[in-house]
């Protein structure tokens, strides 16, 4: 079901399943899904389930709540229908998908869950979720990742997390997590309420924190509305601010190649790897936030994270193949430093903040990909400040030392700023150059003295920023034999090797997500209980049950 | 008044469940019972609460013992407990368990399902005489008033039997359900009941003898399911019930077919031939046809909503589990398990209403509203024969099960009562003919004068052929406390 190509790039005039009311610092966003617009065939999203295209949709829409409405302080999430808030996930589609997709859909919802769910923390845009029917398994995440939960009290109106009975499988989309890390319940209550089919309603619910408040039915509408006006005077966002419109992006899709205005991606197949050339700032950084408004989406440092974040989406989904990519870089360095310092000397304008915290989130979806990344820091390139991150992202990388015979591009450089300290933090709550050197903090401390210098090879490795910096002499050879090698390597190992060591350090609610409960639930995609063919999974909706294998392993 | 503090449970709940014995039961009930006894207080106008009605008391399952008729106030009917009689070394009838002895207590694996099953049953149980509680005041007659309470209380009976389950067999969650059913309230903004049908205020009294003939025999169909449980108690109880359901149809069919009688009387009287004469039949203070006719498309598409979508999960799973069982599941003679059967439903298939083949599994619903659906027309057939013997040229007819449904696969779909695809315009027009219109209700409503005199009945409904428990026609059922 991966051959029709999916597109991550969506707009509101194309939206079929959620709708959004803008009521200046209120926005209220319906779901309300089309059952017959399922992104594949042989299945119908019934009873608000959803799959990876109304997904698609919502990261769509909280992306632009951030960009397009400053003036949204608090987002209204509830449901479009009647009797229903929301069933989750749709069964049928999991269970006719291959392992490959719902592996990329669990993450992808994962990571949308975590940007709206840090909406709050980030940009004071605080999201509710105002619960009315039947709210079970991904519809219960859905309201667990926001930072308010209302739940109406009409005795029927539930929240469940049913899916360890139901369909042998785990509530992968932090379900399991946040009960715990976020709401805090406790684990023996947590482990009744994961247990059961038919959830928790009312007080109850509430007692046992998996709500915030539950709210007498015939006051419920008002009761939100009172809520939804409380939060949105205590939110420090501005009044009067206006937003940028968030324009489609310049990209061509050909054979070989995507290519946008910053990024070109070109795809070798038989290598299978897929080249990823970031190009920096053409021209200088705009003198002021007024003028980088003014750019709006043209501004370099949102274009190049907008299209990168697209980029790797579209190779995650549509060209699972290509088991590594290579990241490049082209520019001047002491451009992108200018464009990024810009944004840093003004944290708190709220436009250079989304930008950064885009920056953030998309520098993380590289962290949890699960490809090899290998960066190449060649003759011309420009390894600085935001894109140096990407350096410390990979899982390797190689850099060109000493002039090269015919090559008469700038020397091989990186630079560091202060935005490789702290400001895009990885999952574990770390800077990348912090988890690199864990445990050492002279190392992080003699990287932080050369912030703003330009760095060779030989600096650069004396600091331990790259892998190998290779002459001349050795640079083709070396490069093409660690890429065959890979290639030769098995792509789960490869897989389960990089993510964890990827991720040296404390564990935090985001990496027990995207490590313990994404890996447990992946193990159990692939076992027969869940999956195969009289699994749970499978059986789900032919009335009779999974045939167990009672071994437990 | 029921001494609500020393109820003897025993001698005031006609039960053959041992209950004096049960005291975990016994503990539940106690708590529980206040709080129906409260319910039923508000329901009801005061003045009816207060007269005195002759009702049928069912106090053992023996066939002598279950329809004892006294005068008795409501409020202090003795709602009984009652499960017809075990059956001796009785089998689970149906799905992967088919063949194995019957559930004495609830299987774990099944607990929830069960619960919901019966929660949805209770639920209903309730709610239709939340729907009806203020018919009394336009009661056409003392004899329909009467069999209007009848019904009450014994959906009240059966409400009793459903919380009897969840305390007995579901601990603390099955007490904490049994007085989910008192919070909720047919209508309520606070606390709807939990089927939308069941939100609906019945009106008038076309309106409830058709409810009672068409949405009632939904829970019929719903009751001869799990009629065929595997978990005992919940048959034995179901069974028990039906035998009392049996008069909500009564009630039903005869209501309608009195209608139809007085209809077709006074056209006669009058010379009228053309059924569709509304102006002059209107005029006359009786129904006409035509009206009873958008009645009964009403009804009938409403109740056929209560079945589900088409293509049923739930319901497949429930009949695999061996907890509810099809129509009469101990007469069919297939193997009760359904793994490799296909079973006709209707579908849509490029714009046209199209019958198709799906594992029987997930058609259990389809298969039991097709069940429901031959049922209902025996009583139509009776009542034409009315039409006909008058000499009236008029038929009626169910309409085809993809006109007016709000579930399924034909929910909001542009199909007229022929099953028939048509234009927005056309339905629109269409729409005049085939449902009632709120000037039809208008009309409905001004005939809705009560008639308290007994053996006296309204203008627009023939006696019946015969008085409950063979009492004359002019009968007191109700001596009316009119304070």
């Amino acid at each position: 079901m991966t051959e029709k190509m999916i597109d991550f790039q969506t707009d509101p005039s194309r939206y079929r399943h959620w709708r959004v009311e803008y009521d200046g610092p209120v926005a209220t966003l319906y779901m309300d899904v089309d059952e017959d617009g399922g992104l594949f065939e042989g299945y119908q999203l019934k009873l608000n389930s959803y799959d990876l295209g109304v997904d698609i949709e919502l990261s769509d829409i909280i992306q632009r709540m951030r960009f397009e409405h400053p003036e949204v302080k608090v987002v209204v999430m509830r449901s479009g229908k009647d009797n229903v808030f929301c069933a989750g996930a749709n069964i049928r589609m999991l269970g006719g998908a291959a392992h490959s997709h719902k592996v990329n859909f669990c993450k992808f919802t994962n990571e949308t869950r975590n940007t709206y769910e840090a909406a709050e923390a980030d940009s004071g845009q605080k999201y509710i979720a105002a619960i009315k029917g039947s709210c079970a398994g991904g519809g219960y995440e859905l309201a667990l990742a926001c930072n308010y939960i209302m739940l109406t009290d009409d005795s029927t109106s539930s929240v469940a997390l049913p899916e360890v009975p139901l369909l042998a499988v785990l509530p992968g989309t932090g379900g399991l997590t946040r009960v715990t890390d976020k709401r805090q319940m406790r684990r023996d209550r947590a482990d009744v309420f994961c247990a059961m089919e038919e959830g928790i309603r009312g007080k109850r619910a509430k007692e046992w924190k998996l709500v915030d408040e539950v709210v007498p039915n015939s006051r419920f509408d008002e009761t939100v509305a009172e809520r939804a006006r409380e939060f949105a005077a205590a939110s420090p966002r501005p009044d009067d601010a206006t937003g940028i419109a968030l324009t489609p992006l310049k990209r061509e899709i050909g054979a070989d190649a995507v290519t946008y205005s910053t990024v070109e991606v070109e795809l070798d197949r038989k290598g299978r790897k897929a080249t990823i050339t970031v190009k920096g700032p053409e021209g200088d950084a705009p003198g002021d936030m007024e003028a980088f408004v003014a750019q709006g989406a043209e501004a370099w440092m949102l274009r190049a994270a907008r299209e990168l974040d697209d980029a790797i989406l579209h190779l995650r989904l549509n060209e699972m193949e290509l088991g590594l990519w290579v990241i490049r870089t082209e520019g001047d360095p002491a451009q992108v430093v200018a464009h990024e310092a810009l944004l840093l000397a003004n944290r708190d304008h709220w436009l250079a903040n989304e930008v950064l915290q885009l920056w953030k989130r998309m520098l993380k979806r590289v962290d949890v990909t699960s490809r090899s990344l290998v960066a190449l820091v060649e003759h011309g390139s420009c390894f600085a400040g935001a894109l140096a991150e990407l350096l410390f992202a990979v899982d390797r990388s190689y850099m060109m030392e000493d002039e090269f015979e015919g090559d008469n591009r700038p020397m091989a450089t990186v630079t560091l700023s202060e935005s490789n300290f702290g400001q895009y933090p990885m999952g574990n709550g770390l800077s990348r150059i912090a988890t690199r050197f864990i445990g050492d903090e002279a190392s992080v401390e003699a990287a932080r003295a050369t912030i703003g210098e330009v760095l060779e090879a030989e600096a650069a490795d004396e600091l331990g920023l790259v892998t190998y910096i290779l002459d001349d002499i050795d640079w083709e050879d070396e490069i093409r034999i660690f890429m065959e090698e890979r290639a030769s390597f098995s792509p789960d190992a490869l897989t389960g090797m990089e993510a964890n060591l990827r991720f040296a350090g404390p564990e935090t609610m985001e990496t027990r997500i995207f490590g313990r409960l994404t890996a447990w639930q992946n193990w159990i995609f692939n076992r027969p209980n869940a999956v195969g063919p009289d699994g749970a999974l499978q059986r789900y909706g032919s009335g009779v049950r999974g045939d167990y294998n009672l071994e437990r392993v | 008044m029921l001494d609500v503090i020393n109820v003897s449970y025993d001698t005031q709940i006609p039960n053959n469940v041992g209950l004096s014995s049960d005291k975990k039961v016994l503990k539940a009930l106690e708590k529980w019972h206040p709080g129906y006894i409260d319910w039923w207080n508000k329901l009801i106008p005061q003045n009816f609460q207060e007269s005195l009605v002759y009702l049928r008391t069912a106090v053992s399952v023996d066939p002598k013992g279950w329809a004892k008729f006294d005068y008795v106030k409501m409020p202090e009917y003795r709602w009984g407990v009652l499960l017809a009689p075990q059956v001796e070394d009785r089998r689970i009838p149906c799905g992967e368990h088919a063949g194995e002895p019957a559930w004495q207590e609830v299987p774990g694996e099944y607990r929830n399902m069960l619960k919901r099953l019966i929660v949805i049953q209770g639920d209903t149980e309730p709610a239709s005489v939340e729907q009806q509680r203020l018919l009394a005041l336009m009661a056409p007659s003392l004899y329909d008033m009467r069999n209007l309470f009848q019904v009450n209380v014994e959906e009240g009976r059966h409400l009793w039997a459903m919380v009897y389950l969840l305390h007995k067999y579901f601990g603390r969650d099955g007490r904490e359900e049994a007085d989910d059913l008192l919070r909720r309230q047919s209508g309520s903004e606070e606390a709807p009941r939990m089927l939308g049908a069941f939100n609906e205020e019945t009106p008038d009294w076309l309106s409830f003898f058709m409810f009672t003939y068409f949405t009632d025999r939904d829970g019929k169909m719903q009751l001869e399911s799990l009629a065929q449980s595997g978990f005992d108690p919940l048959s034995r109880t179901c069974r028990f019930m039906l035998t009392e359901e049996a008069h909500h149809m009564f009630v039903g069919e005869t209501g309608v077919g009195r209608t139809i009688q007085r209809t077709c009387e006074v056209m006669k009287e009058n010379g009228i031939e053309d059924p569709c004469d509304t102006d002059r039949i209107r005029a006359l203070g009786v129904i006409d046809l035509p009206l009873i006719q958008k009645k009964l498309n009403l009804h009938y598409t409403l109740s056929l909503d209560l079945f589900g979508q088409e293509v049923s999960t739930n319901a497949a799973n429930a009949f695999n589990a061996g907890i509810k069982g099809r129509y009469q599941e101990i007469r069919l003679t297939d193997d009760h398990k359904l793994t490799g059967d296909t079973y006709t439903v209707w579908d849509i298939v490029d714009g046209k209403v199209v019958q198709k083949e799906v594992p029987a599994l997930t058609a259990i619903n389809m298969r039991l509203r097709d069940d429901y659906t031959r049922d209902a027309a025996g009583g139509v057939g009776r009542w034409n024969k009315i039409i006909e013997k008058a000499g009236i040229d008029f038929e009626l007819k169910l309409p085809h099960e993809a006109f007016h449904r709000k579930i399924g696969v034909f929910a909001d779909k542009l199909i007229d009562p022929e099953g028939r695809f048509i234009t927005g315009a056309e339905y629109d027009e269409g729409m005049k003919e085939w449902l009632p219109s709120h000037a039809d209700g208008d009309y409905i409503q001004s005939l809705m004068k009560p008639v308290y005199e007994p053996g006296k009945y309204a203008s627009w409904i023939a006696p019946p052929k015969v008085g409950i428990d063979n009492k004359p026609g002019d009968f007191e059922y109700v001596k009316l406390h009119m304070a």
